[in-house]
């Protein structure tokens, strides 16, 4: 099991000593994680590693899940569609029961904390059956700024009972009546998915993904929908395809988004005119596959149109590769134009920057480098550790 | 070695952030809403930018010149926002005063007003400082260097910026320890006039750090 201490050898000089030294403010508090499950999601991976990590500091931390019928499942991944933008249909029915299944949930769980934590969308109204003493504060992970009215219009009022708010962008933000806080999410340096690999077991990793190492790579992994512009890559890669002999990578899950299927066929399409084109589908626990392949590519690309914050462009900036990145979301904040990467605005402007990095190649180990050190300093679970520690201390004298 | 009469000790801190409901889309709201946000917002935006600079950025000096920089693509009004150097001002209104008159002044020689295109808003800010004390003290100049060349670079922030800009103490821990505890006048006065503007923290480090080597090099010989 990993400990505090081994975050060390990763992590700036002194971090390390500041989250012990916090640690003797913040221990035997109480501190409650609520979310909608314990896997898939940016949310419950950090989770299962930040509770315990605050457990070994003596932070008294716990995590629970909410949970109903499948109708109650249906209306929270509706309302958080909804929350992001998507058109849905959320009928007063259906949301009464959505609060009525959360009232259930609140008499089955311990809400007496010191501070507690709601993530996202499902757990939002139990706040009504908050316990007096503890602080309640809504954590926001998805971009918020958009949502469809309806889904708004619901969740604001249960959204101002909590003491405050946490989003992952001021961007990502609606007007609201309590004080709203920014904290970037992580990555876990020492997990999975981020861990250092040999040589050895990236080419072991990736021989049965049928992935060869003997051309550059380009590697973008996201869900195979239109938000994360697959088409775009394969439309890029084509450009650069004519001066450069490399291949294409396009990893995934294929999600639940109802345009998943198409996408998906474009790219096996794409993919048989081209054996450079590799689409591979991979499940949700796939996270030794995704840490070879980005430390097998030669650039990575996160080409997304519609993002939230996409931490897939720090988890390849710590592994030392430039990223191109659509100038959506949280990519901007993650990528420094010109010094960890490229964000770009089109295909063309993909296209054009891969050919400068193949054609500049000197630049690829530079911004590789400054990459994995701007995440070091600022995307890391350490950091969001400090952060959820002195947020811990301000909320809750 | 020289004792000091008091122990120094090493604080360093940890910013929580938080986003006001104010935001400009031009340089026009721009200046509207600095003129009206919380003078913590200004602090944030221009002394405490510093804590969040990092060397492998443009250093533009302030969180406005550098989104007039990056998102309005407004070189004139950004070169003009950077040079003006947040520890000059006694005051924050005075601060806001000057930027606020910048702006203004740029406003009335243009003939449209620079907006965001494909770039980012601008979102005013402000944030919560909580220190942490990075005990134990240091008694001597040659543990205050093991400790400075170790420290969390927040420490560097809260000891050379807060504590000149926020705090009242416009001499700077550093150089005001060096002075009153360990009697060492000279080498105080020299910390004292580092220029912590356009640069970064880490390089602070290392400016103190040698005036220190410097000095402790010179009670040996």
């Amino acid at each position: 099991m990993t400990s505090v201490e081994d975050y060390r050898r990763v992590a700036p000089p002194g971090v390390v000593d500041i989250i012990l030294k916090l640690s003797e403010r913040v221990r035997g508090r109480r501190l409650l994680h609520l979310s909608a499950g314990r896997f898939g999601g940016g949310a419950a991976e950090i989770l299962h590693t930040m509770v315990p990590m605050m457990t070994e500091l003596g932070i008294d931390a716990a995590w629970e899940i909410t949970g109903g019928d499948p109708a109650f499942y249906s209306t929270a991944n509706a309302l958080q569609a909804a929350l992001r933008g998507a058109e849905r249909v959320l009928t007063d029915e259906a949301l009464d029961h959505f609060v009525e299944m959360n009232r259930i949930n609140a008499k089955k769980l311990n809400l007496d904390a010191d501070l507690v934590l709601a993530h996202d969308a499902q757990p939002a109204t139990l706040v009504q059956d908050r316990v007096a003493t503890g602080r309640w504060v809504w954590r926001c992970h998805f971009d918020c700024s958009r949502p469809q009215r309806r889904a708004w219009s619901f969740l604001r009022p249960f959204v101002n009972q909590y003491d405050a708010a946490i989003f992952s962008l001021p961007a990502f933000a609606r007007r609201l009546g309590v004080p709203k806080y920014v904290i970037y999410p992580s990555i876990d340096p020492l997990s999975e998915k981020n861990r250092e690999l040999s040589a050895r077991e990236i080419a072991a990793t990736l021989a049965p993904l049928g992935v060869p190492q003997d051309k550059p790579l380009l590697v973008q992994v996201g869900a195979f929908n239109a938000a994360d512009d697959p088409l775009g890559v394969v439309n890029a890669y084509r450009l650069v395809k004519k001066h450069y002999d490399l291949r294409l990578v396009l990893a995934g899950a294929a999600g639940a988004d109802p345009e998943s299927p198409t996408v998906l066929a474009e790219l096996r399409e794409a993919a048989q005119r081209d054996p450079d084109v590799l689409v591979r589908e991979l499940p949700p626990d796939a996270h030794l596959q995704i840490n070879a392949l980005q430390r097998a590519a030669t650039i990575v690309l996160q080409k997304s149109v519609r993002e939230s914050f996409g931490l897939g462009a720090a988890e390849a900036m710590w592994k030392g590769k430039p990223v191109i990145g659509g100038f959506v979301g949280g990519l901007p904040h993650q990528i420094v134009y010109d010094v960890t990467g490229y964000t770009v605005h089109s295909v063309e402007g993909a296209a054009f920057r891969l050919r400068h990095l193949l054609n500049n190649r000197e630049l690829i180990a530079r911004m590789g480098a400054a990459g994995r050190e701007h995440v070091r300093r600022s995307f890391l679970i350490t950091r969001h550790l400090v952060d959820y520690m002195a947020l811990l201390i301000h909320v809750v004298p | 070695m020289r004792r000091a009469k008091r122990p120094f000790v090493f604080t360093g801190c940890v910013e929580l952030r938080q986003t006001l409901d104010h935001r400009a889309t031009d340089e026009r709201e721009l200046l509207e809403r600095l003129e009206e946000v919380p003078a913590g917002s200004v602090f944030y935006h221009t002394h405490g930018y510093f804590l969040r600079h990092r060397p492998i950025t443009t250093a533009y000096g302030n969180d406005f010149a550098a989104w007039v920089a990056a998102h309005l693509r407004d070189q004139v009004l950004a070169e003009r926002l950077a040079v003006v150097n947040p520890f000059e001002f006694a005051t924050i209104e005075e601060l806001r005063e000057e930027l606020a008159s910048v702006i203004h002044d740029h406003l009335v020689r243009l003939s449209s007003v620079p907006r965001v295109e494909l770039g980012e808003f601008f979102y005013f800010q402000q944030s919560h400082i909580v220190e942490v004390a990075l005990g134990p003290g240091t008694e001597t100049l040659a543990e205050f260097r093991a400790g400075l060349a170790s420290v969390d670079a927040s420490a560097i922030y809260m000891h050379m910026v807060e504590a000149r800009a926020r705090l009242g103490r416009r001499a700077g821990d550093f150089a005001e320890w060096i002075r009153t505890s360990l009697d060492m006048p000279q080498l105080a006065d020299k910390i004292e006039r580092i220029d912590t503007y356009m640069t970064n923290l880490e390089r602070v480090r290392a400016r103190v750090l040698m005036l220190v080597d410097a000095a402790l090099e010179e009670a040996t010989v």
